[in-house]
């Protein structure tokens, strides 16, 4: 306690100097704070997007399908239980039938994926129930990049051509009933959703599915011949961005801090240099050596806490105003990362108090190298102020 | 010397590492200090006053020898046991007064007192008794930036003696001050040594100093040559 108000006391004295190392050091803390809560935000959203776009609670999979694999879903479709239709009935199964095929919007041609949804499923957020049944066409939804790739509107119709289960061609125009916006890739880009029965009828897989998505509904239980993939396994490639996005940031974050640590270790340095005198006095007043060690240890991560008040007077209001406002991405809404059109940081108490210890241990581990110095010292040299 | 020993040196000999060889300061010195003790050791520069009182203040060790103080042998004493002695027994006066800057005249004299773990109102009654000794009660709130190097001084004396030591020991301390605030020090020091009966030991060559001292020990190439204990005796 004594150390910590000695120590206080001297950093205020020492005025400008202080404050110099503090601005930097509270400047790496909110930069570390903001780009960790940055990432965090955006890992939420994408989990959170992800599964309620794509993958649900956990989805049953076809043991030959391969999601990485398009050569796999040829192959990858079964018939579905009675156990099967009395959940997709209760809405806590969504059944998924995919199909490669080609589109030919305005004479052009591009490979894309059938999927065929349940129309009444609630599984899953996408606008199924806009899958009605037209008279002379089947309709479709696409998402806004698919629209975009393919120069879609709604009311549009596309050629689209396939092969059934047969490996006979097939050709169909499909109408586009509506556009959705969805900020997860893998729903929206290259994929066009059908009714399930309307896709099953294409194929000549009536009854099939590629995979079951199971709805919060579902009691978790095995099916017998579908391979349960849970959402660790469905979420990992974000897991994985987020872990490189992180990692990168890191460094950026290690740079920042490693700056401020050598402004105060600098300052301890230089602080021992030349107040030997004022040391000597603390020897001579009674002090202990690892005592005086203590007041300069104390007295550079005590940056550190002046550091996290200064960070949190103008990092709070920032932090409130983007956590109101978001961060715009639309720059990278048009990539293969699953990212909304705004962030919104998320900071947690965990994230806030890691990145306090990280500052403060470091802080003080810096002004303890220096300090260790003070329990070589003569105190007889130290009072003259000679150079040890 | 008014009263049994509370230091006694016995055949000090303190060397100091010169290059490959050793430059040798103090050289069997035999001396003892009583109780109210106002003594003073003299010399030219480097005849070993300064040396010796750091060994008394337990800032230094011996080389060879025996220096005991207050019943404790200075060289056998862990860094704690003097830190302990030095903070409880012993204060210190220095020529450039080592006030700690950025402390008001009232947080470097309770500086002491802080590490005695006393309470707030100890503290606080302490300091200002000490004050009051050396008239600087309205000064409490200055900076020692603030102050003149006579008031410097007089709190630095403030500082020693709040703790109520049995010994004080003041190296140089008016080499720094004019002639007018070197007697109020000297008055000041004085008058506490009689009232407190707490020993000083100065180490001086200012002839001011000297004509307030009752012993005066004369240092010459680290040994004592004159020691006019009867003066000291007789006064």
């Amino acid at each position: 306690m004594l150390a910590l108000k000695l120590a206080f006391k001297n950093l205020m004295g020492a005025g400008l100097r202080t404050w110099l190392n503090v601005s930097v050091l509270s400047f790496a803390f909110v930069i570390i704070l903001f780009y960790n809560g940055m990432i965090d935000g955006w890992n939420r959203q994408s989990r959170r997007d992800t599964i309620e776009w794509e993958t649900g609670k956990g989805q049953f999979w076809h043991p030959e399908y391969d999601r990485y694999d398009a050569y796999t879903i040829k192959d990858a479709h079964a018939l579905i239980s009675d156990e099967i239709k009395a959940e997709v009935k209760k809405k806590n199964l969504a059944p998924v039938l995919i199909s490669e095929a080609t589109a030919f919007p305005q004479g052009r041609m591009h490979g894309v994926i059938l999927r065929g949804v349940d129309p009444e499923q609630t599984v899953l957020k996408l606008p199924t129930s806009k899958l009605g049944i037209s008279d002379d066409t089947d309709l479709a939804i696409i998402g806004k990049r698919m629209a975009e790739s393919l120069k879609l509107s709604v009311g549009d119709k596309v050629l689209i051509r396939w092969r059934d289960k047969n490996g006979t061609f097939d050709a169909r125009e499909i109408q586009i009933a509506s556009i959705f916006k969805c900020d997860v890739p893998t729903v929206d880009k290259g994929q066009i959703y059908l009714r399930l029965d309307v896709l099953q009828k294409m194929m000549g897989m009536e009854n099939e599915v590629t995979m079951l998505i199971a709805g919060n509904g579902f009691v978790d239980k095995p099916l017998k011949n579908w391979e349960f993939k849970d959402t660790g396994f469905l979420l990992s490639d974000i897991d994985k961005i987020i872990k490189t996005k992180k990692a990168g940031g890191s460094i950026m974050e290690g740079l920042l801090l490693i700056i401020a640590l050598i402004a105060i270790f600098d300052t301890q340095v230089l602080s021992i240099f030349r107040r030997q005198k004022e040391i000597g006095t603390y020897i001579a007043l009674g002090m202990t050596r690892p005592q005086v060690v203590g007041i300069f240890t104390v007295e550079g991560g005590a940056h550190s806490i002046l550091a996290t008040l200064l960070g949190a007077v103008y990092g709070i209001p920032l932090f409130l105003l983007l956590g109101k406002m978001g961060i715009s991405m639309k720059s990278a809404q048009m990539t293969d990362i699953s990212i909304a059109e705004k962030i919104y940081p998320y900071y947690s108490i965990r994230l806030i108090i890691i990145t306090i210890v990280l500052v403060v241990i470091s802080a003080t581990i810096v002004s303890y190298l220096p300090a260790r110095r003070i329990s070589k010292m003569k105190p007889t040299d130290a009072l003259k102020g000679k150079l040890q | 010397m008014e009263n049994a020993s509370i230091i006694r040196i016995e055949k000090l000999v303190k060397r100091f590492p010169v290059g490959k060889t050793e430059f040798t300061a103090l050289n069997g010195i035999n001396i003892s200090f009583g109780t109210g003790e106002f003594a003073g050791l003299v010399g030219p520069s480097g005849s070993g006053k300064t040396t010796l009182l750091n060994i008394i203040g337990s800032l230094d060790s011996p080389s060879e020898g025996d220096v005991d103080v207050l019943g404790s042998s200075v060289s056998s004493l862990s860094h704690k046991q003097s830190a302990k002695l030095r903070n409880r027994h012993i204060g210190f006066i220095f020529q450039t007064f080592n006030l700690l800057p950025v402390y008001t005249v009232y947080e470097n004299v309770e500086f002491a007192l802080l590490l005695q773990k006393l309470s707030g109102s100890e503290r606080y009654k302490a300091v200002m008794d000490s004050l009051e000794w050396v008239g600087l009660t309205d000064k409490v709130k200055s900076k020692p930036s603030m102050l003149s190097g006579g008031e410097c001084q007089r709190v630095a004396i403030a500082r020693s003696m709040v703790k109520r030591p049995e010994i004080v020991l003041a190296d140089e301390p008016t080499a720094n001050l004019d002639s007018k605030n070197s007697h109020h020090i000297l008055q000041t020091m004085k008058n506490l040594n009689r009232e407190l009966k707490t020993t000083f030991i100065f180490a001086t060559h200012d002839e001011k100093v000297m004509q307030y001292l009752d012993r005066i020990i004369t240092l010459e190439d680290g040994k004592v040559v004159r020691d006019n204990l009867e003066t000291a005796l007789k006064n």
